[in-house]
């Protein structure tokens, strides 16, 4: 499955753990979000970054104290239909101020693109090879933008009143 | 009128241009129909039992003649040349080639219409009152709240893949014209003891499986904090609402199973969080809004005109006038309500024909404003009362001028078994019988005003739950069976009807809405205690021993 990280295809750093896969001992790991909770200060000590994979029907408020330390948090979408995790991406930068990778995960299609950026996430396990391919294009297909989220792209009403104001300085 | 601006065509342009790449990347196989079913929705686009159907959004039930005129030529050109009109502001299509999808939303746009969100598990069209910013005695102009709803809700990045649909209703008059209560969110303008705008917000309305009448989770929020408040409540509902149950996947559900209580806790909470950020909207946006809805410029003219007093020896056009003619705020002129209801036809159909000539009526008689209601009529809201007797000869001519409006035949009917995949009877052959049984205008004014809401199944799409008389059609050993309720009503009061015994045959349907109405007028103490009033007084009781008596 390719993974899309700043508008590129790349090479997936992290390796996948389960609940209960022998340790690496180095290299950069990503881990269930229970078997984190478990054993997260061991985990964070040993070389290597950590991120975790967290299911969308929990609270994120129980990851909250580890954000700082962590250096991803994969978010799930078991079909794309669900649309939990969009809520907890944007708590998760809006609210607790996360700046690591926030990956989204599961079924993950073009046609989410352009909501998993508004929603905050940075990287992306793409279902599909040409939807990999396409995603800079696809990102494209918008420019109006009507809601304030936290990706910081000005809204429709407030560019509204930007030109209001420069028609306003003009006469 | 709303005017778009660049920036909202823009955004209309490019969701067209990602639709038609959608629509591309299913006919190459690219794109899986389960796949390429939720991205359809989204833009209203239904498989039915025959051919696609296609759902336009009719934002706040506003047209103008040139969008009028628009539909028409959807229905002609990519239809059979006709159109119906839902009970939610919404016209559908229903013989649309998937193919051809693309063209008709591209003509739609130029427009400045959509049909964006009109189906799937997302904020469904934002609905208002037909008579918003004519009624007299309105708060304000819902329709600036509305369109400020419309576009924040509209391809919202966290909220496009709820547990299930969602929809918003707007009323500004104390008269509920907006069915707020049976919606998701129903917001009530009101004004606070300061004289500043805000709403009362009522939760978790909506009818369906399990029907529950909205409940008020605040009684007065700022006008500045409605978007923050609305975003509050669906990110519960977005993280907490049921997802393992799509029959109890609605927000009603989540109300109904936290209780309200707890429900309002955890939105206030989530509310506290983001109440003073960006979503906070200032006086400017609402200017800005504003600003872009036009008002006609209005004559001063005299409440009783020479033409009207003329007319009125003329007794067809004196019952039009008293049936479909309503006040407007302006002195000498009046809202005319267009029965789309005509003896013996569909409930809400239109032909293209008949909407490309009320365009022009639109134009010539109402600034060229019409408007859309959830009762599946259409209104023209700006009507000089010298203007009536000729606006009702050229509608007669339309067969556009029933007299009907309120009363038996005005009847409110989903497609049914005729055109939906979900339905498990027919709805529409139920309503043209009826309205053939009552077409004697004398015994329905007799009657006066009750509104019977037919749905073929359980989901609803009529409304049966808040008719006066509701009619249910299930699907019993292979038959079709319809349950008989009576006491709903949609409106300030709305409350849910009671079954008055058991199901009935799809020809047995009339005789007994016959006896219903017999019963009505025999135990009614004056001819002007309507029948929900009677039936409030009496319940059902009676009303089941005269019907059931002989069967």
């Amino acid at each position: 499955m390719p993974l899309v990280k700043g508008g590129k295809i790349v090479e997936d750093s992290f390796v996948k753990l389960d609940v209960d896969a022998p340790l690496p001992a180095a290299g950069d790991i990503l881990v269930p979000g229970d078997r984190f909770l478990k054993d997260a200060d061991a985990l964070l000590a040993r070389p290597g970054k950590v991120g975790v994979i967290w299911p969308n029907n929990r609270d994120i408020d129980a990851l909250v104290p580890y954000l700082g330390k962590l250096a991803a948090v994969a978010l799930v979408f078991p079909t794309f239909r669900d649309g939990r995790a969009y809520s907890q991406s944007r708590l998760l930068r809006e609210r607790h101020d996360y700046r690591g990778e926030l990956r989204a995960t599961g079924q993950v299609l073009r046609d989410q693109f352009v909501f998993m950026l508004r929603a905050g996430f940075d990287s992306f396990e793409v279902k599909k090879q040409a939807d990999a391919e396409a995603f800079t294009q696809t990102v494209k297909r918008y420019s109006v933008f009507y809601q304030p989220t936290g990706d910081g792209r000005i809204t429709a009403l407030h560019r509204r009143m930007q030109l209001r104001h420069s028609e306003g300085v003009g006469t | 009128m709303y005017a778009y601006d660049e920036i909202d065509r823009t955004l209309v342009n490019e969701r067209v241009s990602e639709f038609r790449d959608q629509v591309k990347r299913r006919l190459s196989g690219e794109l899986t129909e389960d796949e390429f079913k939720i991205l359809r929705l989204q833009n209203g686009v239904y498989l039915q039992l025959h051919a696609y159907m296609f759902r336009v959004a009719i934002p706040y039930g506003t047209l103008s003649s040139e969008q009028l005129r628009r539909l028409a030529h959807i229905a002609r050109r990519y239809d059979r040349g006709y159109g119906h009109f839902t009970t939610r502001q919404n016209i559908q299509f229903n013989w649309i080639k998937l193919a051809e999808l693309p063209d008709a939303l591209a003509d739609l746009a130029e427009v400045g219409i959509h049909a964006m969100q009109t189906s799937g598990n997302n904020m469904r069209n934002v609905t208002s009152d037909q008579w918003a910013g004519v009624a007299p005695g309105e708060i304000e102009d819902p329709r600036i709240w509305s369109e400020l709803l419309r576009q924040h809700t509209t391809l919202h990045p966290e909220f496009s893949f709820l547990p299930r649909k969602f929809k918003i209703a707007i009323t500004a008059s104390d008269h509920d014209r907006a069915a707020i209560k049976i919606h998701d969110i129903g917001l009530r303008l009101v004004k606070n003891e300061k004289g500043e705008t805000g709403f009362e917000v009522l939760v978790g309305g909506g009818l369906g499986r399990t029907p529950f009448i909205a409940k008020t989770i605040k009684h007065f929020v700022h006008g500045r904090d409605i978007l923050s408040y609305v975003e509050a409540i669906l990110r519960v509902y977005n993280q907490y609402g049921r997802r393992d149950n799509i029959y109890k996947a609605r927000i009603k559900i989540l109300v109904h199973e936290l209780g309200i209580e707890k429900f309002s806790r955890e939105v206030e909470e989530e509310w506290q969080h983001i109440r003073n950020s960006s979503l906070q909207i200032d006086d400017g946006v609402i200017e800005d809004i504003r600003s872009r809805f036009s008002y006609p410029a209005y004559e001063k003219l005299p409440h009783m005109p020479d033409e009207l007093r003329q007319a009125a020896a003329d007794s067809d056009f004196e019952a039009w006038r008293k049936n479909s003619v309503f006040p407007h705020k302006v002195q000498g002129y009046s809202i005319v309500t267009i029965s789309l209801k005509p003896t013996g036809g569909p409930p809400g159909d239109a032909t293209a024909e008949q909407m490309d000539a009320l365009a022009d009526l639109a134009e010539k008689y109402s600034f060229g404003e019409i408007r859309v209601g959830h009762e599946q009529n259409l209104a023209l809201p700006h009507v000089a009362k010298r203007d009536l007797p000729a606006l009702w000869k050229a509608l007669d001519k339309l067969g556009l001028a029933t007299p009907n409006v309120n009363l038996i035949t005005d009847i409110i009917a989903c497609p049914g078994l005729d055109y939906c995949s979900l339905a498990n009877a027919r709805s529409i052959p139920i309503a043209q019988e009826l309205t053939r049984r009552f077409a004697n205008h004398e015994l329905a004014n007799l009657i006066g005003r009750l509104h019977i809401n037919i749905s073929g199944c359980i989901n609803a799409c009529g409304h049966h739950h808040v008719g006066h008389i509701g009619i249910l059609g299930v699907e019993k050993n292979g038959e079709e069976v319809y349950q008989i309720t009576i006491g709903g009503r949609a409106d300030e009061n709305a409350a849910l009807g009671s079954l008055i015994g058991p199901g009935v045959k799809f020809d047995e349907v009339a005789d007994v809405i016959e006896d219903v109405v017999e019963a009505y007028l025999a135990l009614r103490e004056r001819p002007e205690e309507l029948f929900i009033d009677t039936v409030k007084r009496l319940g059902v009781e009676p009303f089941k021993e005269r019907v059931y008596a002989t069967r």
